[in-house]
């Protein structure tokens, strides 16, 4: 069946979050969570998405003190949540790195067992020492390898869901010996997503997932990666319909298209204070750049020696190097454009875009990209706590259903029913 | 003498044939047992675990404590967590999530691992870790000060980076960075509970033979009961399910009428700070307790954080008890 899945991305770091708003809750707050779990059930949502990073984001050696920060342990909270609800799916995005494969595959299992079969895991990886020195095992993954690592991980979390005898793996990436403590749980076992848009993450997702969460939003993006995915899925003897795409992406409504525009227009200067476009910047200086005016030109002395430190926890591996050409550009873009800090930031700040519009211009889009099955729906990031989710319920997701492109009520009550997946094979 | 109680909940009871007697790993089940613990004045409940198959369908620990957390508002949930078969990053997360999530409700059992159970993660753990996962875990829940967030809309500083730290702990055998993700529970530090013959610094100690050891801590002693239920007597009671499998351990064990039972605990009362209860089946013996043991007893009453129920106080923050700032 066509239609739009839903599910949103809880709050846990980054600048999307407005906290200056005193219209937002606190996000930390337990109250919170489980009130956002309830609109989101009562909006017949898909999945509460819970995201991880394994340390806390730095900048230049101290704490990053512009954004929203601190979060709890994924299953252990998605744990309080399944106490809570009866149809949310709860996924927990979990590192395949940093964790023991017997370990979480049974802490996964007994969140889909105390959830009745509404849990997921998000499987990501991690090469970069640097959150590697939270752990025992700290950076002792190379890049290269990081995805064999996450197969083998994920095969051996998959052949202890399935198993009704001893499991056991012993090479030099995962080294196990186990005889499952849980039976098959309601739908199986947990729904998996994968988010690594690099080709070894593709081949993760059309190898294991059921759902990929996407980097790509725009009609054309998610139409390529669409069509890419399908192939690497027939590699794998798969088809399109066993795997739901869901891109990350966030909404701003209005009444009209203009004010819709305007709020969103808002909202961007909201999301980046003077201090977090002085810190951008800074990532790439490696310098203190606090004595320059965001409002003001470019700081006027050049970036410290040395590749980009990893130390925000976001920026890609291609990011990291080149770092004096793309200064070099920006210097051009800021002359050309005559663009203060805080205008060059807006302009070149990695972000993964917003549908802008009245309730019903976002639900015809989304109709069409659903139709076109370029996706099969959106996790949205909120910049408003409950608002964001509070104005979907209310306002775009009964245009969704006039439409005939979202479900009326939750017929089944796993994670997989939700998503139309096929039932799951006991291999 | 005024004194604590712990129960025991997991699965069907301490006794290794409780388990075949009913669908007592489901999650209602686990919820009705806690609740009804609460609802007596216990002044916690624990969650056994282990990652072996025997028992079967034993849900993991922390998973259990969180989802029973939104249920109860007063008895404190302490999961059994080892030291070894996860990262001790994890661990602290887990735990500060579920004091957050309890509001002050969340203590940590922590248990050794056999060679069985490190097996499951590939490790041969390191003799005298345990200490050391206890001492960086307890590091990390000071890692962000109390009020380290501000929201200072006006310089546009979420938080005080002056107040979240690394905690570079270097052990013998592991180093951890910091600062932990989650910010610092309500209670400061969870509270630790671990059997005195482990070697680790809790704020509970465990004892099977109710000999006060000559370390700081309160102290619980660990019983393990069979009550008279009905018409059944406990003599007989065991000797079915003996029957079945052998229940051996070295904890002391009462088994008998609940007037018995009140005099010992009575007795152990000044002895001991606190007692652990073992029930053998939770199913008949649970009942037992609520209805003729717990009421004859001078019990501490339940307060809204479990250090304030156990006479705990909040520490100190480590980062900022040396007046640096």
């Amino acid at each position: 069946m066509t239609r739009v899945h839903l599910g949103v991305f809880y709050t846990g770091v980054g600048s999307g979050y407005v906290w200056s708003d005193p219209a937002n809750a606190d996000h930390t707050a337990i109250e919170t969570y489980l009130s956002v779990a309830r609109t989101m059930e009562r909006g017949l949502f898909d999945a509460f998405f819970l995201g991880e990073g394994l340390r806390v984001r730095e900048n230049r050696g101290r704490v990053l003190d512009t954004d929203v920060v601190g979060r709890p342990d994924a299953i252990t909270q998605l744990s309080v949540l399944a106490g809570a609800t009866t149809r949310l799916g709860l996924v927990a995005t979990q590192n395949a790195t940093y964790n023991f494969p017997a370990d979480l595959a049974r802490r996964l299992s007994t969140l889909d067992h105390l959830s009745a079969g509404r849990a997921g895991w998000n499987v990501v990886t991690t090469d970069n020492a640097w959150t590697g020195e939270n752990f025992r095992r700290g950076g002792w993954l190379a890049h290269e390898r990081r995805y064999e690592r996450a197969t083998q991980f994920v095969e051996a979390a998959k052949a202890i869901w399935a198993a009704t005898g001893p499991v056991e793996r012993h090479t030099d990436l995962v080294d196990l010996r186990v005889t499952p403590t849980l039976p098959a749980s309601r739908q199986g076992r947990p729904v998996l997503f994968q988010a690594g848009d690099s080709p070894g993450g593709r081949d993760l997702a059309a190898r294991h997932a059921d759902v990929v969460f996407s980097a790509n939003r725009t009609y054309e993006k998610a139409r390529a990666y669409a069509d890419d995915l399908t192939e690497r899925l027939a590699g794998h003897g798969r088809s399109r319909d066993s795997l739901r795409i869901l891109p990350g992406t966030s909404v701003v409504l209005g009444d009209t298209d203009a004010e819709a525009t305007e709020r969103a227009e808002w909202l961007r200067q909201q999301q980046l204070t003077a201090r977090q476009a002085i810190g951008f910047l800074e990532q790439y200086w490696n310098t203190d750049l606090s004595a320059y005016d965001a409002d003001g030109p470019l700081p006027d002395i050049e970036p410290a020696e040395g590749e980009l430190d990893p130390s925000r926890g976001t920026l890609s591996i291609a990011d990291r190097t080149g770092k004096l050409e793309r200064v070099r550009a920006w210097r051009q873009l800021a002359a050309d454009k005559n663009l203060s800090i805080r205008g060059l930031v807006l302009e070149v700040q990695p972000r993964g875009g917003s549908f802008v519009g009245t309730p019903a211009r976002i639900a015809d889009e989304w109709a069409r990209y659903v139709r076109d099955r370029v996706v099969d729906g959106f996790i949205l990031g909120p910049s408003h706590l409950p608002g964001s989710v509070d104005e979907v319920v209310d306002r775009l997701v009964p245009e969704l259903q006039e439409r005939g492109v979202y479900r009326t009520e939750y017929e089944g009550t796993t994670l997989r029913e939700h998503l139309d997946l096929p039932a799951q094979s006991s291999k | 003498m005024t004194l604590h109680l712990a129960l025991e909940t997991d699965g069907g009871g301490a006794h290794p044939a409780a388990w075949r007697l009913a669908s007592v790993s489901s999650p209602g089940h686990v919820r009705e047992v806690v609740r009804a613990a609460e609802a007596a004045g216990f002044a916690l409940v624990t969650f056994a675990d282990s990652p072996l198959p025997t028992p079967a369908g034993r849900l993991e620990s922390v998973g259990r404590a969180a989802f029973v957390s939104t249920a109860t508002s007063r008895v404190g949930l302490a999961p059994a967590v080892p030291t070894a078969t996860t990262e001790p990053f994890h661990v602290a997360a887990q735990l500060a999530s579920l004091d957050h999530a309890s509001h002050g409700r969340a203590a940590w059992v922590v248990t050794g691992s056999t060679a069985e159970e490190l097996a499951t993660v590939g490790t041969d753990g390191p003799d005298g870790e345990a200490a050391e996962v206890v001492e960086v875990v307890r590091a990390l829940w000071d890692s962000w000060e109390d009020d380290a967030v501000i929201r200072d809309a006006a310089t546009g500083r979420y938080l005080d980076a002056d107040k979240v730290h690394h905690v570079d702990f270097v052990g013998r055998h592991f180093t951890v960075k910091g600062p932990l993700i989650t910010p610092r529970p309500p209670q400061g530090r969870p509270v630790v509970l671990a059997d005195a013959a482990l070697d680790v610094d809790a704020d509970i100690l465990l004892v099977s033979d109710h000999v006060r050891p000559a370390r700081p801590g309160l102290v619980f002693a660990e019983v393990e009961v069979v009550l008279d239920a009905g018409t059944e007597s406990a003599v007989s009671r065991l000797t079915d399910l003996d029957a079945v499998t052998p229940w051996a351990s070295d904890r002391t064990r009462y088994v008998g009428a609940p007037e018995g039972l009140v005099s010992l605990l009575l007795e152990l009362s000044e002895a001991v700070d606190g007692v652990r209860l073992h029930p053998a089946v939770l199913a008949v013996d649970l009942p037992v307790l609520v209805e003729h043991v717990l009421p004859a007893l001078d019990l501490h009453p339940q307060r809204e954080t479990l250090r304030a129920t156990l006479g705990l106080p909040r520490p100190v923050n480590r980062f900022i008890s040396g007046g640096v700032r």
